[in-house]
């Protein structure tokens, strides 16, 4: 029981990062093999304010939230101007995933490459729950938003969203902000379930894996990343029987699905929409 | 007799593209309210043309003024804003959006609205959409476009989605509208209309057209004046009487006018 109940919250808290990368690689169409740095700033971040200086964790949480945001403004002001050009944050972020992993292995506050061990175990399934829950609400909104359309436009066509009023520059950098407050937030949850955190956790392996869940899912669906997600982490779990199996089965899934579904599991659509008569109607179009 | 100052003014408009003088110098004035034509040969410079305008491309050289203020340069969201919207020759719609958010996002973009009462759904922030949305559907209406509003924009039929492009660009709530071969692909009947549609469309939102074509019927009825461009140089202007007895005009149409180069 409660190794299912660990499954579910690592599944819950990883929704949550997919959840940011989904809205800047699905939504915004911008490609990003480091959002897992982001992960690693939140759960640094938090657990070093819990364990050190006896923050209160939600604080923590909303602190490692924000590092993660602020960081990501460093990144993407300087890479994200290139006007239809994104290939140079690709790749400051993929250097920035590797510069925090030598960082945090070499200070003192983050113990190092050994890990900081003892982290209070505060993330609970229901706390999960909630966070999770006011995510994809967020997200949700965002997405209805002046700045969520703006995002969708870019996606769409870059020139064509400039002549609908869309700002370019600016609406790239919020939505990666956005991406990375989730990420942050994943991070700090995960350093206070996991009550150990070490610098190799948070590197490209990691960032493939959110990548992969956002591609798979369908690139602009909200669902369809998060669906991913889940089996992603539930999977490979649930075939630990199999131990070498399990790289096998998470592999075999990734290949059935580009080929059987190269638009991810959910498209560009929600799950909402399989019961709804929208669907059908878009079908019937020649 | 003093003449109004014109909506835009263009002025020794110049433009590189490596070796290539895609524009040269290139002068004109759309007078406010008309329907100001722009023709051409194929690669004569009429699409730079648009793309400088509109902030796409920046001049080499050259001024472009817009209500008397230069705008040469400026980035395409604050051109937009300054009031000026086009249609895109090879037509870039939002493809997987619906109708209804391809005209609905341009209309989001001009709201000022609050981040974080946006992003907890305040019922003021789920009102401003709602009104939007109905806004967007209006407009939709007005082209009637509003029975595709559900439906994906890269469903319609092409000379559809030339219309849902130009609903999109009303909605920016431009003073100046331009339009890249509106007609590409019509055939007289539906070329017809659309001329119908582009001048009830000058009148209901109030806003002056600048338009490329190669229908020259469509530019010959509706358009006034009359500009021709020839390897990126101004060749004639005028009304299109004027235009059509130009010897110059006749002469690069029939593929002779290679002056210069
Ligand atoms: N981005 C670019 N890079 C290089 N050359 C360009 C670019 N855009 C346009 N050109 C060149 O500039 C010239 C004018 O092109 P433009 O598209 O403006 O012509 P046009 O009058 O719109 O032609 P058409 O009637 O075929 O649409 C052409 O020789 C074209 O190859
Ligand atoms: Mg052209």
């Amino acid at each position: 029981m409660d190794y299912i109940l660990s499954i579910v919250v690592l599944a819950g808290i990883n929704m949550i990062a997919v959840l940011g990368l989904s809205i800047f690689t699905g939504f915004t169409g911008l490609f990003s093999l480091g959002h897992a740095a982001f992960v690693g700033v939140g759960a640094y971040t938090s657990a070093i304010l819990t364990y050190y200086y006896y923050v209160p964790f939600p604080l923590a949480l909303l602190a490692g939230s924000a590092a993660a945001g602020l960081v990501s403004l460093i990144i993407g002001i300087p890479t994200l101007r290139a006007k239809l050009r994104s290939d140079y944050f690709a790749i400051a972020i993929l250097g920035f995933g590797e510069a925090l992993r030598v960082i945090l292995e070499n200070l003192e506050i983050t113990n190092g490459a050994r890990g900081l061990p003892g982290i209070d175990s505060f993330t609970t399934l229901p706390i999960v729950i909630f966070c999770l829950g006011g995510g994809i609400l967020v997200a949700r909104n965002f997405l209805r938003s002046r700045w969520g359309a703006a995002c969708i436009a870019i996606r769409e066509d870059p020139i064509a969203a400039e002549m609908a009023g869309v700002r370019l520059f600016q609406t790239r950098l919020l939505s990666l902000v956005v991406s990375a407050v989730y990420c942050g937030l994943s991070g700090g949850l995960l350093a206070h379930f996991l009550s150990f955190i070490q610098p190799v956790m948070f590197t490209l392996i990691q960032s493939t894996q959110l990548l992969a869940a956002v591609i798979a899912g369908g690139m602009g669906s909200l669902s369809g990343p998060l669906i991913a997600s889940f089996v992603f982490i539930a999977l490979p779990e649930a075939l630990r029987v199999a131990q070498i199996w399990r790289l096998v089965a998470y592999g075999l899934l990734l290949v059935l699905i580009m080929v059987y579904r190269p638009q991810g599991l959910m498209g560009y659509s929600e799950i909402s929409s399989f019961f709804s008569k929208n669907r059908s109607r878009e079908r019937m179009q020649p | 007799m003093t003449t109004p100052t014109p909506l835009l003014s263009v002025r020794g408009l110049t433009r590189d593209f490596g070796g290539i003088r895609a524009v040269d110098s290139f002068s004109f004035d759309v007078p406010e309210g008309s329907i100001t034509g722009i023709i051409g040969p194929n690669g004569a410079g009429k699409t730079t043309v648009f793309n400088l305008i509109t902030g796409v491309y920046r001049p080499t050289a050259g001024d472009i003024l817009f209500k008397g203020e230069p705008i040469g340069g400026h980035r395409p969201d604050r051109i937009v804003r300054a009031g000026i919207a086009r249609t895109f020759q090879n037509i870039r719609l939002f493809n997987r959006r619906s109708c209804l958010e391809n005209v609905l996002t341009p209309l989001l973009q001009r709201e000022k609205s609050n981040f974080f009462a946006a992003l907890a759904g305040t019922p003021s922030a789920r009102r401003t959409e709602r009104s939007l949305r109905e806004k967007a559907f209006d407009l939709l209406t007005s082209l009637g476009l509003d029975a595709f509003a559900p439906l994906q924009a890269n469903t319609l039929p092409y000379g559809l989605q030339r219309k849902l492009e130009i609903a999109r660009a009303l909605a920016t709530n431009p003073s100046l509208l331009l339009l890249d071969e509106p007609a590409a692909g019509m055939n007289p009947e539906e070329t017809r209309s659309l001329a119908r549609l582009i001048a009830e469309v000058r009148e209901k939102f109030n806003v002056t057209i600048l338009l490329i074509e190669h229908h020259m019927d469509l530019v010959m009825n509706i358009c006034s004046p009359v500009i021709v461009i020839n390897f990126g140089a101004l060749l004639a202007e005028g009304t299109p009487d004027e235009v059509r007895a130009n010897p110059d005009v006749v002469a690069a149409y029939l593929g002779k006018g290679r002056k210069g180069k």
